[in-house]
């Protein structure tokens, strides 16, 4: 059982847990990965690890299907079943020279842990969020610090460049100051940003999310499709190069339980209102 | 062994196989000759006293024989189910020269279920020694090292990836031919010897590998767990799974009781397993109690499946339909599985192990495709790369295996292995073989240190 000793809401929709799981801090890095299941009943999810801090490590989620909301309604001095981790190869921090880190949507949330230690490393860091609207972005304080300089994009114009990250890492690749970028959001979104250093050659990793079961090499559920090859995502990355993967496959693969998904909500859903009617 | 009917355990998960009962377990015993030099115990990779322990059943001294098994067994009512006696100590008992041989699988599964039901008896250990034991993977062979290891007095730490400990007995074999609260008694056992398990930790990356390195002796026992894929196309469409998948999201996740549980699974209307062992059967009978109408394909032919025959009968007996001398040569659809295309093979000149190499026929008209939607691929495992992988010195054999001598010592002198990460995939009872001929070397290097 590990505790959760923090919870906030940091953006709309957006939650972020400290739990306390010591033999995952003890050597979790940037580009890593926690698998975990809430109770007896629950399926497992992966999620990057967000942050350390002692013995806490932290994930952030966003409330959108079955297991996640969830996990939103529980409360601090809770535990979560089962923490398993860290999983997956950390992030290839090394010097690089000048690094873009970028985050789309609660992939932001990946974005610190992997600054500090590329900046720790040498490297200068320039740190680009986006997000559809300003309520949806998070982390901002703790990136500004985290990176030499935050670039804020959103869809819609209500904070910062109206546009997307993309925009932004064009232009710098135009300006040639980049040796190495990573790009972390939703897979759609990571398949278009990672366009803009294609014909650059820059180095540039993305952060694989499909569907995984055990997170250890094991199922091959999460399997991906790399420079024709075939690659778990659990062990061989997440993180791989952009411009090597199949991403076509990858988003079909992340739509096989749509049904299901929707199905396991609803049954939540009705489940969560006949238990309010004993309280 | 005695079955269900068929109608009613297609069902449910419940187990298949009914034991036997006090008076017919009475009179299996007192089959035995009690051969003055008994060639059932060279069958038995564990070497179990077989004869001993029969003879105590035909004294009706069940107590008796449950205590002679645990000398050498601490997993009978598991070995009682899924070893495969046929090929071993039924194979070499001499009253199946002429007759049938003495049902040792059966009369080991009973005693194991009467202690059960009648209060189990913890073996002794000896006196703590003080000397710390790492124990990686908590499957057949870790379980059996761990109880080796905890008898002699050391204290044992046993690392599990995932969040239920058993292995293979847990997240591979299906309740219905292996049920889960008897692993989980039989490991509880073993627990109560004073092991201490830690569920969700991955060695090498939970456990660095110096802490782990760091004590008296490690075992690892992290098993065949990397699914082989076949390389066709269309194996990245959504429908197709592992072997792996399949059987862990059914057994260790529940995904047969969706949305009660969580996990969720194609369960497809006609499903295509490939493939002729153990695991192809499980998955083929998992799929059959979800509803699908189920094909097996298979290479060879049905005299060739290295499946446990009795595995085969109840897969035939419960429905699967069985395309043998064909192989898939394509998965189509995209992105949901939509048909399977295979070609019929032809049976060549036999290799080595004495089966026939099959050949893919070239003639017109040799090729047909199977209309499914569901595609569960169980062809094998090789040995989990990711913490052999990790420790800089450990010499790895052909195909990722840890290497080892014959007590199962690696390249560094106080790490050991065994079980299918050692041999390559194998079955649970060799596994628990060699982890019980390394945890003896590792005693026997305790004891001298």
């Amino acid at each position: 059982m590990y505790k959760i000793v923090k919870r906030d809401q940091i953006a709309d929709n957006i939650f972020e847990f400290w739990i306390n799981a010591p033999h995952v801090t003890k050597t979790g890095r940037a580009g890593q990965f926690v698998v975990l299941r809430i109770d007896e009943n629950g399926e497992r999810i992966p999620l990057t690890i967000s942050a350390t801090k002692g013995d806490d490590v932290r994930i952030v989620f966003m409330a959108t299907g079955k297991t996640t909301q969830q996990l939103a309604a529980m409360q601090v001095g809770e535990s979560i079943r089962d923490v398993a981790g860290p999983l997956g190869k950390p992030s290839d921090v090394k010097k690089w020279g000048r690094c873009a880190v970028i985050g789309g949507g609660v992939g932001i949330a990946c974005l610190p842990i992997l600054a500090r230690e590329l900046r720790e490393a040498g490297n200068d860091v320039t740190g680009i969020i986006g997000a559809r609207n300003e309520g949806l972005l998070l982390l901002e304080d703790e990136l500004r610090d985290a990176c030499d300089e935050l670039v804020i994009c959103t869809d819609d114009g209500s904070k910062g460049h109206h546009g997307y990250p993309a925009d932004v890492l064009k232009e710098m690749v135009s300006d040639q100051i980049l040796d190495a970028v990573w790009i972390i959001g939703p897979a759609i979104m990571m398949k278009i940003t990672s366009l803009a250093t294609f014909d650059s050659g820059i180095k540039t990793f993305v952060s694989l999310n499909p569907i995984m079961v055990d997170g250890t090499g094991m199922c091959g559920s999460c399997r991906v499709t790399i420079a024709g090859e075939m690659k778990f995502a659990c062990v061989d990355g997440p993180e791989f190069d952009a411009h090597e993967v199949d991403w076509d496959e990858l988003m079909n693969r992340q739509r096989t339980y749509t049904g299901q998904e929707k199905e396991s909500l609803e049954h939540y859903h009705e489940h969560k209102c006949h238990c309010g009617d004993h309280q | 062994m005695n079955r269900r009917p068929v109608e009613e355990r297609l069902q449910d998960f419940d187990e298949v196989a009914t034991g036997l009962s006090e008076q017919n377990a009475v009179l299996e015993a007192l089959r035995c000759m009690e051969c003055p030099r008994p060639l059932c115990v060279n069958g038995c990779p564990v070497s179990i006293d077989i004869p001993g322990f029969i003879n105590a059943i035909a004294n009706e001294d069940f107590r008796k024989a449950a205590h002679i098994i645990k000398q050498d067994n601490m997993l009978p009512a598991i070995c009682g189910r899924v070893c495969p006696q046929e090929a071993q100590c039924q194979s070499t008992c001499i009253l199946g020269k002429k007759d049938k041989p003495v049902r040792i699988g059966a009369l080991e599964r009973f005693v194991a279920d009467w202690e059960r039901e009648n209060g189990v008896e913890t073996p002794e250990t000896a006196p703590a020694t003080g000397k710390r034991i790492a124990v990686v993977g908590s499957g057949p062979a870790g379980i059996t090292a761990a109880t080796e290891c905890l008898r002699a007095g050391h204290e044992v730490t046993i690392f599990e990836s995932l969040h239920a400990a058993g292995g293979v007995l847990t997240y591979g074999i299906p309740a219905f031919r292996m049920p889960k609260d008897i692993v989980q008694f039989e490991i509880d056992q073993v627990l109560a010897l004073g092991a201490e398990l830690k569920l969700n930790h991955i060695v090498g990356r939970s456990v660095p590998v110096d802490e782990l390195l760091a004590y008296d002796a490690v075992f690892i026992g992290t098993g065949a767990g990397l699914p082989y894929f076949m390389g066709i196309k269309g194996e990245r469409f959504s429908g197709v799974y592992t072997a792996n998948e399949f059987l862990t999201r059914v057994n260790l996740m529940h995904a047969n009781k969706f949305p009660e549980f969580d996990t969720p699974l194609i369960r497809g209307s006609r499903v295509a397993v490939v493939g002729g062992g153990n695991v192809a059967m499980d998955s083929a009978r998992v799929a059959r109690r979800l509803g699908a109408k189920v094909y097996l394909i298979y290479r060879r032919r049905e005299e060739d499946l290295p499946a446990r025959e009795e595995e085969v009968a109840n897969a035939i007996q419960e429905g699967v339909e069985f395309v043998c001398c064909a192989n898939p040569t394509r998965i189509l659809g995209g992105p949901q599985v939509q048909g399977i295309k295979c070609i019929r093979m032809e049976m060549c000149e036999c290799d080595e192990s004495g089966r026939p190499v099959p050949r893919a026929c070239t003639e017109a008209g040799s090729t047909f495709t199977l209309d499914v939607d569901v595609v569960i691929e169980a062809i094998g495992q090789g040995p989990n790369p990711l913490l052999a992988g990790l420790i800089p010195d450990l010499k790895r054999g052909k195909r990722g295996t840890i290497e080892v001598d014959e007590d199962g010592r690696t390249s560094i002198p106080h790490v050991f292995a065994g079980g299918d990460i050692a041999t390559g995939a194998a079955t649970v009872i060799w596994a628990m073989g060699s982890a019980k001929k390394a945890a003896a070397a590792i005693n026997k290097m305790l004891a001298e240190n």
